[in-house]
């Protein structure tokens, strides 16, 4: 029974950090309708720049957000100021494949930079439990889930009341009207992939202080941000935070009940039970 | 004769391959209320979306208050003073009334003169005032397109253009629409509306442009334009 309960807790509090993971994912094909497929791999970045900080530098994961931040927000204005927005005037497809094009780079750096060795973002805070009880459970889970919902709920404030906010939702429910209420839709496009990759770069983190990495581990972040998304809906961030506390409840009760290898495996038939029953997602709108 | 506010000359303009555009040329002057009159596919859509910067001319000019302004993208030809309110209403429909308006004073120079503006839009249409808080997605047609006039005036402008505002709206809403056109024209707001509707359109402008096939066949004053064979023959079938 205790383990039962301890069990859901795990599956809950994992969830958060799915839907940290999932939330540039789904913010930028709200806005845009493009899948980055490059959206892993900028979540393993903002990991190997944590790694980074740790080890040249000696700081604290968490702390070197402080610049880690700023430097995926640049990184993301430039990348799509430079590569996506002249992509976009040329067709639909262009952007997509140089999102490919990225996820094959990064990867690629990675392995010459850090190896294909696995690493991780072991800190003293990472290695404590934290006990209700009699139920136990690493305090890492309850800070990455801490961190995203902060992170949640400013994304959505900002979104709200911030003027480039509005215009990102403007941009994101009719691009031309957008545009004929005097709104730059390029610079709404630059600062949501920015914000995006900001975002991605906090999951690196909390990401990095749970679980070990390796150069390729974008690929399964891709895959887990896509079954969040189907689960939640698209276009919402509640939608998001639900849907990545359902992946994360099923993907531990599934290795609960039918073994760790089977955890994913139940994880996706979730998906698809809930595709063919609500294919808008728990959260999202009709048609 | 009162200043040339706007001044197309001789434009052409391709969608992609395609030219829907043929030399085409017309003036605008402060204060006036002038219909763009054609049958379907004529290119009157077009034309707006040249003026409103989503097309650029590979030939010919566009002149707003004597400057050239042929290449500037979208959002720039909103903060210099020309709105548009599009064909097929386009309003933001998760968001509510006042939300919808609020976005129409996105340009900077609009900004300041937000709450004069909301107060002037619900002055003219005191509905919006009694449904700020509804979902846009809930309002009828007429409704709707109060709204995203009311949104054009939002911000700021010299000039409106408007896009067969009629479409589907039964004759009562439409009459209270055009004299809300009145009503702004009175406030110095240059007036520019496409049409299919002939009779109607030469009835509430001064003047008028009739397209056919990408080109401009026909302008000028409404009263002339009544008496004009063309127009007889195409449209009344006399
Ligand atoms: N995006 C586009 N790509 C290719 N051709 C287009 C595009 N938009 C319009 N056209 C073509 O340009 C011509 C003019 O279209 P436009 O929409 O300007 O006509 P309109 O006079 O506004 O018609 P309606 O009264 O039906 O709104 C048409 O032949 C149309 O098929
Ligand atoms: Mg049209």
């Amino acid at each position: 029974m205790i383990d039962l309960i301890s069990t859901i807790i795990m599956g809950f509090l994992l969830g958060g950090l799915y839907a940290l993971i999932a939330l540039g994912l789904s913010l930028v094909f709200g806005v845009m309708r493009l899948i980055n497929v490059a959206h892993g791999d900028i979540v393993v970045l903002g990991s190997y720049l944590g790694y980074a900080a740790m080890t040249i530098l000696g700081m604290d994961p968490i702390l070197s957000l402080f610049f880690g931040i700023p430097l995926m927000f640049a990184l993301g204005l430039g990348i799509q100021k430079f590569f996506l927005n002249r992509a976009f005037k040329v067709s639909m497809e262009a952007p997509l494949i140089i999102a490919f094009g990225l996820s094959i780079i990064l990867q690629n750096i990675y392995q010459i930079i850090w190896s294909p060795m696995s690493r991780g973002l072991t800190t003293s805070y990472a290695l404590k439990s934290f006990n209700i009880g009699e139920i136990y459970f690493p305090l890492v889970y309850i800070l990455d889930f801490s961190i995203a919902l902060v992170v949640m709920i400013f994304l959505r404030e900002f979104l709200r009341r911030s003027y480039m906010g509005r215009a990102i939702n403007a941009a994101s429910q009719d691009r031309k009207a957008a545009q004929l209420m005097g709104i730059n839709t390029d610079r709404v496009f630059a600062f949501t992939f920015a914000i995006a990759m900001a975002l991605a770069g906090v999951a690196g983190i909390c990401f990095g202080l749970t679980f070990p990495f390796v150069p390729t581990s974008g690929m399964s972040f891709l895959i887990i941000a896509f079954g969040v998304i189907v689960l939640g809906g698209l276009g919402s961030i509640l939608g998001t935070f639900i849907g990545g506390i359902v992946f994360g409840l099923t993907q531990t009760l599934g290795s609960y009940f039918f073994g760790v290898n089977a955890q994913l495996l139940v994880a996706y038939l979730m998906v698809l039970v809930v595709l063919s029953i609500r294919p808008q997602g728990i959260f999202g709108r009709q048609g | 004769m009162s200043e040339e506010l706007l001044k197309l000359e001789k434009l052409a303009v391709f969608h992609g391959s395609f030219q829907a555009l043929w030399d085409v040329s017309l003036v605008v002057r402060s204060r006036e209320i002038v219909a763009l009159i054609g049958a379907n596919t004529s290119g009157k859509s077009t034309l707006l979306d040249t003026i409103s910067g989503f097309l650029h001319p590979s030939k010919g000019t566009i002149e707003f208050q004597g400057k050239d302004i042929s290449g500037m993208d979208p959002f720039k030809i909103v903060d210099i003073g020309i709105t548009q309110v599009p064909e097929g209403r386009r309003i933001f429909p998760d968001l509510n009334v006042l939300e919808n308006l609020i976005l129409g004073s996105y340009n900077r120079r609009a900004r300041g003169e937000r709450e004069k503006n909301l107060e002037r839009v619900y002055t003219l249409f005191p509905l919006l005032k009694s449904r700020k808080n509804q979902q846009a997605r809930t309002l009828s047609g007429g409704e709707q397109q109060m709204m995203v006039i009311g949104r054009g005036l939002m911000s700021s402008p010299k000039l409106m253009l408007l896009d067969e505002m009629s479409l589907g709206l039964a004759p009562v809403v439409l009459g209270e629409l055009y004299k809300a056109l009145r009503e702004i024209r009175e406030r110095g707001i240059t007036i520019l509306f496409v049409e299919q509707n002939v009779r109607q359109s030469l009835q509430e402008a001064e003047r008028a442009y009739v397209m056919e096939s990408g080109r401009v066949v026909l302008g000028g004053d409404v009263a002339e334009l009544r008496e004009e064979e063309k127009i007889r023959k195409a449209y009344f079938g006399v």
